[in-house]
């Protein structure tokens, strides 16, 4: 039993269950699946598809955390991706080809591919804290995709962009077949080789694991590249689940929903480990939150107060102090906090 | 910046003394965002007609009276090493409590306090939670952010706006001076909390404890210096600063609104920066964060004054300020051992 609960994965899949069953209380038809015309419907798929963003973008921000960086930028950049694409799609001849989608997307992303370069420069190079090498970009992003748009919400008519984020392959939603490929071939790289090793040594101690032959700064930067890319292929998806480019709300937030996840799924914000399985439990924990607030009669507003208390608590389960004093083996001696407070 | 502070090394002439004097590297931050300050209004004066009145200068203090208080509370937070986000929230939930209870009838004097009891509260427990449990800032103060949104939307969801006889008055209130210029009372009340923050800061043990704490927490913890009790307390003050500002902002808007001042911690955070004080806590000066926020106010005004500019240059144009700035410290910061 002890083993079931130490689990580091128990405490979050516990709580994901809790949601589901607060759910089929509240309406017991919740969790039904249902086939229409070869094409996966219900709450779940839903949850699922609502979900794939925010886990793409937690995705690269788990590696990011995992070496002791943040990257704030993630929103900012998914309203670049998506303004970018939208701009190329609508301008031009031959709006509805598969063609146009295709290399609207393809920019997009190397668009993202610069950003993140960008942020790996300021954080490994010129050795900026992550949070204010990010918050730059944070900040100009919005402002440049709105530059991008022209400021207006640009709207694009392409089946095949809209397919990325409405469309089905196999009866499944293709934002979640891309959403899990991605999550597959990051397990792959980071866990079958060396590569998820050295990214939480980089995490742990990065002068250290450069003098042990790591190349700590290649290492830090490809994070924030991969970030970056993440974070644009969900800005793609958000973009093509409207049809359209709107700098200023689109994945608005998503940086503190992603960051969340991460640190839901036991994922250290100190660095040096991480958990991908963790990152795609805490993903779905939120977006089934976002679900489960309307459907037991709450307005969806309220999904802040139940956010904070989510925070709250996972971060006192995770700290030390709080586990300490919440034991039921008092300690006698006072904490050294305590100690430097009375001197 | 008398030259008179300079240990004269073989009495050289007082032209000498001038020529050679070099400001400490301390106030180098703090003196490159005055000159950053002085030469975009410059630019502005030579090019738009009418920018380079007093007036002008004056409305940049009356349209950002709220950020100013903002700012002088993340300083705090930021000399120790920290960082507030739930600024911004805590600004619409002041802004929330001041018009619903003003509604319901409450005297000012009680919707005051209670505003400002509530956030200073709020940000006293994000300080309790941050020091005895150990949370990075950043998390515990998003916790914060997401709570303050939450009970935003807990009071209302529609905006409620406030006719409340007493801030009708004071928010059309005008007070006059001397050359048929005016400045309006929430001015006067944030130069008093920038003096009153200066004071505390550079004058108190308490102030002297929080640059301790942002140097070297561990050092500070030895020295036998109140660590816990600072730590705490910058955060009840940001939190205070918060209240104060959703007030005068309240005062501005005239009404209560939970998308009020969405994103306006990343403001008060890059006036901060932007006025010289570091990150990494321990350096800085109020006055800088004052010179920062009069800075982003200029930019605004140059793209009000200009026509032709679109509304998102002011983002980039904080950006890349946000940028020129972290790159200068992290040269300065670097050349010192």
């Amino acid at each position: 039993m002890s083993r079931v609960t130490g689990h580091p994965l128990f405490w979050p899949l516990l709580a994901l269950a809790l949601l589901l069953v607060v759910n089929v209380v509240a309406t017991p038809s919740f969790l039904d699946v249902r086939v229409q015309d070869g094409h996966l419907y219900g709450n779940l798929v839903d949850i699922a598809r609502n979900g794939a963003p925010v886990l793409l973008v937690a995705l690269g921000m788990t590696l990011v955390i995992a070496t002791r960086g943040i990257d704030l930028s993630v929103g900012a950049v998914a309203a670049i991706a998506g303004a970018v694409a939208c701009v190329w799609i609508a301008g031009g001849a031959g709006e509805g080809s598969a063609g146009k989608a295709l290399t609207g997307c393809a920019i997009a992303l190397v668009v993202c591919l610069v950003l993140g370069l960008w942020n790996g420069f300021l954080v490994s190079v010129l050795g900026i804290q992550p949070i204010i090498a990010t918050l730059v970009l944070m900040t100009a992003g919005r402002g440049l995709a709105m530059l991008v748009t022209d400021g207006q919400i640009t709207t694009v008519n392409n089946a095949t962009f809209s397919r990325i984020g409405g469309g089905f392959v196999l009866t499944l939603p293709v934002a979640i077949l891309i959403a899990l490929a991605v999550f597959g071939l990051t397990a792959l790289l980071t866990r079958r080789t060396a590569l998820g090793m050295l990214v939480e040594s980089v995490g742990i101690n990065p002068e250290a694991s450069r003098l042990a032959g790591v190349r700590a700064r290649t290492i830090i930067w490809t994070a924030y590249v991969f970030s970056a890319v993440c974070a644009g292929l969900a800005g793609l998806m958000i973009a093509s689940n409207t049809n359209a480019a709107d700098a200023n709300n689109a994945g608005l937030w998503i940086e503190l929903d992603a960051i969340l996840a991460v640190v839901i799924g036991g994922t250290s914000l100190a660095g040096g480990r991480f958990s991908l399985g963790g990152t795609l439990v805490g993903a779905l924990f939120l977006t089934t939150l976002a679900a489960t607030i309307p459907n037991i009669g709450i307005p969806s507003e309220t999904n802040y107060l139940f956010k904070a208390v989510v925070v709250i608590v996972v971060c006192l389960l995770q700290s030390p102090q709080a586990r300490a004093s919440l034991a039921v083996r008092r300690r006698t001696r006072p904490a050294p906090v305590e100690a430097g407070a009375a001197a | 910046m008398s030259a008179g502070s300079v240990t004269a090394h073989a009495a050289p002439s007082a032209w000498g003394r001038v020529r050679t004097y070099r400001p400490p590297s301390r106030y180098l931050p703090v003196l490159a965002t005055c000159a950053l300050f002085f030469g975009m209004f410059a630019i502005g004066g030579v090019r738009y007609e009418g920018f380079a009145s007093s007036q002008v200068v004056l409305n940049l203090f009356v349209d950002n009276a709220f950020l100013i208080v903002l700012a002088v509370g993340m300083t705090f937070v930021i000399l120790t090493g920290g960082i507030d986000l739930s600024v911004g929230s805590v600004v619409a939930l002041s802004t929330m409590i001041t018009a619903w209870t003003l509604r319901d009838g409450w005297p000012p004097v009680a919707a005051v306090a209670a505003v400002l009891v509530v956030s200073t509260g709020l940000g006293l427990l994000m300080g309790l939670v941050i020091h005895y449990f150990d949370i990075q800032p950043f998390i515990a103060t998003l916790a914060g952010m997401f709570l303050a949104r939450g009970l935003c939307y807990l009071i209302s969801i529609e905006s409620i706006p406030i006719r409340d006889r007493t801030f009708f008055d004071l928010s059309a209130a005008q007070i006059p001076l001397p050359g048929g210029l005016y400045t309006t009372p929430a001015v006067v009340i944030a130069l008093v909390v920038v003096g009153i923050a200066a004071f505390v800061l550079h004058r108190t043990t308490f102030g002297r404890t929080v640059y301790a704490v942002g140097g070297s927490e561990s050092s500070a913890l030895l020295m036998g210096l109140r660590v816990a009790r600072t730590k705490v307390g910058v955060y009840a003050i940001s939190g205070f600063c918060s209240g104060l500002a959703g007030l005068l902002f309240a005062l501005y808007m005239l009404s209560g609104y939970s998308l009020h001042a969405v994103g306006m911690e990343l403001d008060a955070i890059a006036a901060v920066v932007i006025g010289g004080t570091l990150l990494t806590g321990g350096r800085g000066f109020v006055v800088g964060s004052v010179l920062g926020v009069l800075v982003l106010g200029t930019i605004q005004t140059f793209i009000s004054f200009d026509g032709t500019l679109s509304s998102w240059w002011t983002k980039i144009a904080i950006g890349v300020l946000l940028l020129a700035f972290v790159v200068l410290q992290r040269l300065v910061t670097r050349r010192q051992p």
